[in-house]
């Protein structure tokens, strides 16, 4: 069981001013978070909030100007396969076919070829895809190219998946599908998974933990468990469980906080 | 990745009117303006050398100058048939290419990727770019010799600026977001440069080498009209100095003919190795 934890974290960028303070922002600032493996933390905020920023953190693509990022007690050093990356508009490579693409962190270990792509067969199949291999990534639907994405991420076999709004792009219908998708493939690979989301009611049902981050500068101001991921993935339909009652109350409850912390810098 | 701009492929205002005006007469495809057009000069050219308008010596008629062409396939002029003179034209060419290419892609690489290659070689790009290939041919004529070797020297350093500046500008212009997935997928920066960076700039670098086909050609006839024992430009120029005017001008349209098949094959093998560029 692995941990990732932010101590103390703030961020200004650009990191490096023309002079030190000017044309400078605060973007974070003394952000303290854990993400253990069995939990899925969903970050919640509004656009400035500095969402996308704590993901770069947590990637290593940015470094904190305050404050240490660890992984199991060791600071982070640049980006690394034990934390990797599905992005919102995919990043998958365009000149190789979906299975290269997902075969493509095994051959940066050096993995022979004929066992890279036996093994990019098996992931295609984990994610529904088992016949999609050859396919060109511009031949695929937003919704089978995040599954092309995700597993490329566990072909990493990482111990943090790093979730940047991967369901930010598709329609409706295929959101509340791979919702359930994603649930299930994070259960099962065993990572710990940090996920970014503009939408409270994915923040809710999916996450574990729900954290809501104000603006201006970006700090955490609320913390809440939540439960629906386990009764989706004990059978519960996804439908059913966003009608339910509690959910609804606390997707007002969340609605809420997010709307006081607007007020508050409207106020300030 | 392809640099012309075509008015066509903009949404034209005046086609929505149609539906409207059915009785309105369909508009003649491009081509056919195009073919026309071509008639209409030769048909021209005929005229004017028919009733001698202009004297034969300056303008042969075009039945002469396919005649010119026949002979230059068949006999050829100046000691070598047509096919040896754009055979070393072409041999010129192509030496040259190999050439720029494995100089000018690392080098777009260093100034693409690094500070350091970036200052070194800019500058000499820079000045190499905007100068007439012409201007230092007389320098590289007296550094390496008439023989092959300076017309290749010219005509590579004619086609370096195209090929190193699309190569660092394909370079440059890699999805941060493609670097970043593959270094949290755990790429080193020198897998990152073989897997994401490289392969990315491929398009742009296929553009570079087209560019560099199309200076290289103009630049190769050129030198070859200053300083050749063969080679369709000598060929023309030969010609020119014996008044063979039906020559000249048999050997202008194979040099444009020529041109035209280069930038045509070298579109479809872009389309080949590159078909997901449209796709980005």
């Amino acid at each position: 069981m692995s941990t990732l934890t932010f101590r103390s974290v703030s961020l200004r960028y650009p990191p490096r001013a023309a002079r030190a303070g000017v044309g400078e922002k605060l973007v974070l600032d003394g952000i303290d978070l854990q993400v253990a493996s069995h939990e899925l933390v969903a970050i919640i905020g509004r656009s400035g909030s500095g969402k996308t920023s704590l993901l770069n953190l947590a990637a290593g693509f940015l470094e904190p100007t305050a404050g240490t990022i660890t992984v199991d007690g060791v600071p982070i050093e640049g980006p690394s396969a034990d934390r990797a990356v599905v992005f919102q508009d995919d990043a998958l490579y365009p000149w190789l076919d979906a299975r290269d693409n997902i075969a493509l962190p095994f051959k940066l270990k050096g993995v022979p070829l004929a066992e890279r792509r036996a093994r990019a067969e098996q992931l295609l199949a984990r994610v529904g895809l088992a016949d999609a291999g050859d396919r060109r990534i511009w031949e695929l639907s937003g919704g089978m190219r995040q599954r092309v994405g995700i597993a490329r991420a566990l072909a990493a076999e990482p111990r943090f998946l790093l979730l940047d709004e991967p369901l930010g792009a598709l329609d409706a219908l295929t959101r509340t599908r791979m919702q359930e998708f994603l649930l299930r493939i994070k259960a099962e690979s065993g990572a710990g998974a940090l996920l970014i989301t503009h939408s409270i009611e994915e923040a809710l049902l999916l996450g574990t933990r729900i954290v809501v981050l104000s603006p201006n500068p970006g700090r955490l101001t609320a913390e809440i468990e939540a439960g629906f991921n386990a009764e989706v993935l004990n059978g519960a339909s996804v439908a059913a469980v966003k009608a339910s009652p509690i959910f609804k109350r606390m997707h007002a409850g969340l609605t809420g906080l997010i709307h006081a912390s607007a007020e508050e810098e409207i106020a300030a | 990745m392809t640099l012309s701009t075509d008015i066509d492929t903009l949404p034209q205002v005046a086609e929505t009117g149609e539906a409207e005006r059915p009785l309105k007469a369909r508009p003649l495809p491009v081509a056919i303006i195009s073919a026309i057009t071509i008639g209409v000069i030769i048909a021209a050219w005929g005229l004017a050398s028919a009733y001698a308008l202009v004297s034969p010596v300056f303008l042969p008629s075009p039945r002469q100058v396919v005649l010119a062409l026949y002979n230059l396939v068949v006999t050829g002029f100046v000691d070598a048939t047509l096919a040896e003179h754009v055979g070393a034209s072409l041999y010129r060419i192509f030496g040259a290419l190999i050439a720029s290419i494995l100089i000018g892609i690392p080098a777009g690489i260093a100034i693409g990727t690094s500070r350091l290659g970036r200052g070194i070689l800019d500058p000499i790009v820079e000045f190499l770019r905007p100068l007439p290939p012409l201007a230092y041919l007389p320098l590289i004529i007296i550094w390496v010799g008439i023989g092959e070797a300076s017309k290749i020297t010219v005509i590579v350093l004619s086609m370096l600026p195209s090929i190193i500046l699309s190569t660092s500008a394909g370079v440059r212009g890699v999805s941060k977001d493609h670097v970043n997935a593959a270094r949290s997928l755990g790429a080193s920066r020198r897998q990152v440069l073989r897997e994401v960076v490289l392969p990315s700039a491929v398009p742009s670098i296929l553009t570079g080498v087209r560019i560099a086909l199309g200076a290289g050609w103009t630049t190769l006839v050129a030198a070859e009209l200053v300083a050749a024992t063969s080679g369709i430009g000598f060929m023309i120029q030969s010609a020119a100095q014996f008044l063979v005017t039906d020559i000249v001008i048999a050997g202008i349209i194979v040099i444009a003919l020529i041109a035209i098949l280069l930038e045509y094959v070298a579109r479809q093998i872009e389309r080949r190795l590159v078909p997901w560029a449209a796709h980005r």
